[in-house]
């Protein structure tokens, strides 16, 4: 886990003894993770080994589940973000998500992209912000001559990169991905791929994946969770395995289980 | 050598034919006389209902057809000149009801509605009561609101007194169970991807519901809105507990005492001796059927129009 080879730069996040609990259920446990500025960090794993729970408490979105309580410390920017002065509302202007499933608003290309900075208040041209948004996520071409039409009459694929634009639009520092191509087909996926590695110059970018060739293809550094099986029987709770750059776990990794998984023994 | 080839080629082909002999047409006749059996029990079950409904409108139009026109909307009642009289008073009463009724269920429906399904912690015992028993007076005989009425809208606690707008509270009450249940089933048709959506975008939850969630559901809403103003046009019983009278010959006021409604007047009318009240009973409920079937049709067509797959 030391000698990595790439610079690390300044920590976003860093999670200490991180644990997520559902009501009386315990989810994930003790999880240390530092995510890096600029970077594309992946989270591999098995169904169920909570790697979409802890992606989802890195931006709040956990406190919408009826129950959810993240325990341990979670950091952004060297700040405590379960602090009790912390506004979760103000935390997801700066934290945005990209889901599973597109889920453009029911409303023109336009005005999707504009929904955010809308609601926020924000300054300036919209129509500016909104080409801005269109044109880092690689959408703009495509969708320029048709802004009024409806979201829903897009490929999937481009729905989902006008989500990544809508995302942008309110002008993030990191933006999380939970699965954000296990909708789509391999073309539509490379063009989101290709986009993530465009925007992390940008943006710090979390993605959660089931896609281990996606990982591989666009992380910087992959963490891989498992669910832990000396819990006992009828425990499932996720830990983080291991952590480190992307080319040590796909080719070295320092966990057998984390070879097993990579090299498809298991999973 | 060269007689086996046929000799096997055969068996394949008697082998095959044992298991293609069962995929004909009359192969298996006990299913398809039950099939033909269980579709006529079902047709007949359509039926009767049709039967029903159609045996209403029939009786509607035979009896009071002839007697549409337009001194039924716009004459007086007359306790003695049945060719003469009219819905006129009970018409506006309608109405003025009925309009009452819509700025009342409105925003009690959508906002209970909207509280119960984004807003209410389901885990506090307070909130699952309180929907139970939104279920529960949703079965609640009318009659029984017609009380509830008398005793706290028109007497008791607000004692507006016999008044359009106290019929209007005490219907309103009566169809919000169904207004708060339709708006429900509207809320939680629009998928919560579009409130995370909007919430990950760093809207507050009022921002995210009312901006993308009440939008989505208004469709739907409104559809409940209908159905209930339907069921409300056609309430008689709570309506005679507060204060409808079943015969009144002057113009009503909203917030003077003594009204009538179209369904309290065709009561009067079928209660009278005289054919010919019995003739203008059954053109009333030709007027409301129609009004009925213009206000369903909306409904659906709403429906319709703003139907979604997500």
């Amino acid at each position: 886990m030391e000698n990595n080879n790439k610079v690390a730069g300044n920590e976003v996040f860093s999670l200490s003894n991180m644990s997520v609990h559902y009501g009386e259920s315990l989810a994930v446990d003790g999880v240390n993770l530092p995510i890096y500025e600029n970077e594309i960090t992946a989270m591999i794993g098995p169904s169920g080994c909570g790697k979409s729970t802890v992606l989802r408490s890195l931006n709040r979105m956990n406190d919408l589940i009826p129950g959810a309580k993240v325990g341990g410390q979670v950091l952004y920017h060297g700040q405590d973000m379960y602090g009790p002065e912390v506004d979760p509302v103000q935390v997801r202007k700066l934290i945005g998500m990209v889901f599973q499933k597109p889920n453009p608003f029911p409303k023109s290309i336009y005005d999707n992209v504009a929904f955010g900075p809308q609601t926020l208040g924000m300054k300036g041209d919209m129509d500016e912000i909104v080409e801005g948004a269109l044109k880092k996520a690689a959408l703009w071409d495509d969708v320029k001559d048709r802004l009024k039409d409806n979201a829903f009459g897009m490929s999937g694929g481009q729905q989902q990169r006008l989500c990544i634009a809508r995302a942008i639009a309110v002008k993030p520092d990191v933006i999380l991905m939970d699965e954000p191509c296990s909708a789509l087909d391999p073309i539509s996926t490379f063009k989101i791929e290709d986009l993530m590695m465009e925007l992390k110059k940008d943006y710090t970018i979390v993605i959660v994946t089931h896609n281990m060739q996606q990982a591989a293809r666009v992380a910087d550094r992959t963490a891989f969770f498992t669910v832990d099986t000396e819990r006992g029987e009828g425990s499932r709770v996720g830990q983080l395995v291991e952590f480190d750059e992307t080319s040590k776990i796909f080719s070295n990794p320092a966990d057998s289980r984390t070879l097993d998984y990579v090299t498809g023994k298991f999973g | 050598m060269s007689q086996g080839i046929p000799k096997r080629a055969s068996g394949a082909a008697m082998a095959a034919a044992a298991v293609t002999q069962n995929i004909y047409k009359g192969a298996n006749n006990k299913a398809l006389v039950g099939g033909i059996m269980f579709r006529l029990l079902l047709l007949s079950a359509l039926g009767i209902a049709m039967i029903a409904i159609l045996a209403v409108i029939a009786w509607a139009l035979v009896e009071g057809a002839a007697r549409v026109n337009v001194g039924l909307f716009v004459n007086n009642p007359s306790s003695f000149r049945p060719e003469e009289a009219g819905y006129r008073p009970a018409i506006l009463g309608t109405v003025q009801l009925i309009a009452g009724v819509i700025l009342l269920i409105v925003p009690l429906g959508v906002g209970a509605a909207t509280y119960l399904e984004l807003f209410a912690d389901r885990t506090r015992w307070y909130n699952r009561l309180i929907e139970l028993n939104i279920q529960n007076l949703a079965g609640v005989p009318s009659i029984v609101f017609g009380i509830l009425g008398l005793a706290f809208i028109v007497r008791g606690v607000f004692d507006l007194g016999f008044v359009v707008a106290a019929g209007s509270a005490t219907i309103a009450i009566l169809v919000l169970p169904t207004v708060i249940l339709a708006s429900r089933e509207a809320i939680r048709a629009v998928p919560s991807s579009l409130l995370d959506g909007a919430m990950a975008l760093g809207a507050t939850r009022l921002q995210a519901v009312r901006k993308m969630v009440l939008p989505s559901a208004a469709p739907g809403m409104l559809t409940g809105v209908i159905l209930a103003v339907a069921r409300a046009i056609g309430e008689a019983a709570p309506l005679l507990l507060v204060g409808a009278a079943t015969f009144v010959t002057f113009d009503p006021n909203f917030w003077q005492d003594g009204y009538s409604a179209l369904p309290v007047m065709i009561y009067n009318y079928a209660g009278r001796p005289q054919e010919e009240f019995h003739t203008l009973a059954a053109a009333g409920v030709l007027v409301m059927l129609v009004v009925l079937f213009f206000i369903n049709s909306i409904a659906v067509w709403l429906r319709a129009r703003y139907e979604r797959t997500w």
